[in-house]
């Protein structure tokens, strides 16, 4: 599992590459969490492109839960797109296409997260 | 070993309501299109090809899952159950049907806990009130039995504990150590839970049976995942609290004390075991919800496969049978 960052303007987009499971859950997590700290009100944004994800276990959409739960108090946003059709089969299946927004593209959800993302690169 | 379920419902039994038995009659009769029965067998035939959730349902009674060795003759016999929920209650009746009530009969039952869902249906366990009958009644909680007289007699009950006909005992049992009883190794686990619950290893030369009911998992410490693994390790059948969505189980009902099918199927992939049976129902969900829930669970375990041999799913039912197949 790899991760890879973009920054686009306030978005963040974070990209994980192959499958997270449960051994490659702790990586994901120790990955992502220099990316929650200025994940708050008037701070970044975080928008994961799934579009290189080949498979999400429980214990990777653990990770993505506890992020959650952790930024979403300090106005913090995060959603997800491009997930492929087996990532989108397990993100609803878990209900967790309830738990944030899911995109179909990367530039559609720039365009919902911050509108001025699209323009700076 | 069989299997049998008189009760998988969670939390609270539930039934099904005249809307929902028209509905159900509505679409079979558009589903026969017509076609004329001579008898009720054989319309009833007819009724059994159509979707389980059309024609059916999983039943209401609350957690009563029977394990048969043996099947039971005319003569006394040992019956082995886990939790008394509702669903013990037709069990109960089904026992007299087959017996009478003279014959004495010892019934051993494994106790996950002793929330009112898991004890609700021992004061309407006929027989219970029978003298002759021995009752043995096994779990690791120190107040099983003060849990077991509180729902007897005033103001809750008619009938006071004392005044039931069957002998009745309560045995203490060790977590993590293997017990013998009525032909059966069986090892309690403990499990996460308001209050603690147990899952029970059930294990003959044969077949590896385990009952892992009201269990969170949050499998984010991998020791206590391996320990579950271990536990789960090569089982035949593995009967499963599946009563939320992942989602729901690690957010808003986040330590509420159960679990989901998908960690259910992750656990058994991990374990190696054969068969995953979704049990203790979300008592808000219909017939049409818990059958989605299997068919996406049956999906999940085919996208997280990764080269594992199949997991069988199965939904359990009020009335299901599962026998154990040959090693």
């Amino acid at each position: 599992m790899e991760l890879s960052f973009e920054r686009r303007a306030d978005v963040i987009v974070l990209k994980p590459l192959g499958r997270i499971d449960h051994e490659a859950a702790a990586t994901f997590n120790a990955a992502l969490a220099p990316y929650l700290e200025n994940c708050k009100t008037g701070g970044d944004r975080l928008l994961f492109d799934l579009s290189a994800l080949d498979y999400i276990s429980s214990a990777g959409l653990r990770v993505l839960m506890v992020a959650t739960k952790r930024t979403k108090p300090v106005g913090g946003e995060i959603a997800v797109a491009a997930p492929h059709s087996v990532v989108r089969e397990v993100l609803e299946i878990t209900r967790f296409n309830l738990v944030f927004p899911v995109y179909a593209t990367v530039a559609d959800g720039l365009q919902a997260l911050s509108p001025g993302s699209q323009l700076s690169a | 070993m069989r299997a049998r379920f008189w009760g998988t419902r969670g939390s609270l039994p539930v039934s099904l309501t005249a809307t929902q038995v028209a509905r159900k009659i509505g679409h079979a009769l558009l589903a026969a299109q017509g076609r004329q029965y001579a008898t009720l067998e054989e319309a009833q035939a007819f009724a059994l090809t159509l979707p389980f959730h059309l024609a059916q349902t999983y039943g209401g009674h609350s957690s009563c899952v029977e394990l048969e060795l043996t099947p039971p003759s005319q003569h006394s016999h040992e019956y082995v159950l886990c939790d008394l929920g509702s669903g013990v209650r037709p069990f109960g009746n089904a026992v007299l049907a087959q017996h009478g009530a003279q014959t004495p009969n010892i019934f051993h039952v494994f106790m996950s806990h002793v929330h009112w869902d898991h004890i609700m249906g021992f004061p309407l366990f006929a027989p219970a009130y029978i003298p002759g009958n021995q009752i043995r009644i096994y779990g690791c909680h120190a107040d099983l039995e003060a849990a077991f007289r509180r729902q007897h007699g005033t103001p809750s009950f008619p009938v006071e504990f004392d005044q039931l006909g069957a002998r009745i005992e309560f045995i203490t049992l060790t977590a993590d150590r293997c017990h013998t009883i009525a032909g059966l190794q069986v090892t309690p686990l403990r499990q996460l839970h308001v209050g603690d619950s147990y899952g029970y290893r059930f294990e003959t030369q044969q077949h590896t049976l385990v009952y892992s009911t009201d269990s969170e998992h949050k499998l984010d410490e991998p020791k206590i995942t391996e320990r579950f693994v271990d536990f789960f390790r090569a089982a035949d059948l593995v009967i499963f609290d599946a009563m939320y969505s992942f989602a729901e189980a690690v957010s808003v009902k986040e330590d509420w004390g159960h679990s989901s099918n998908v960690t259910g199927v992750e656990l058994c992939q991990m374990a190696g075991a054969r068969h995953l049976a979704l049990f203790h129902h979300e008592p808000m969900f219909d017939d049409t919800r818990i059958a989605s829930v299997e068919a996406e669970t049956r999906r999940f375990e085919e996208i997280s496969r990764n080269g594992r041999p199949p997991l069988k799913v199965t939904t359990a039912y009020d009335g299901l049978e599962i026998d154990l197949a040959a090693r």
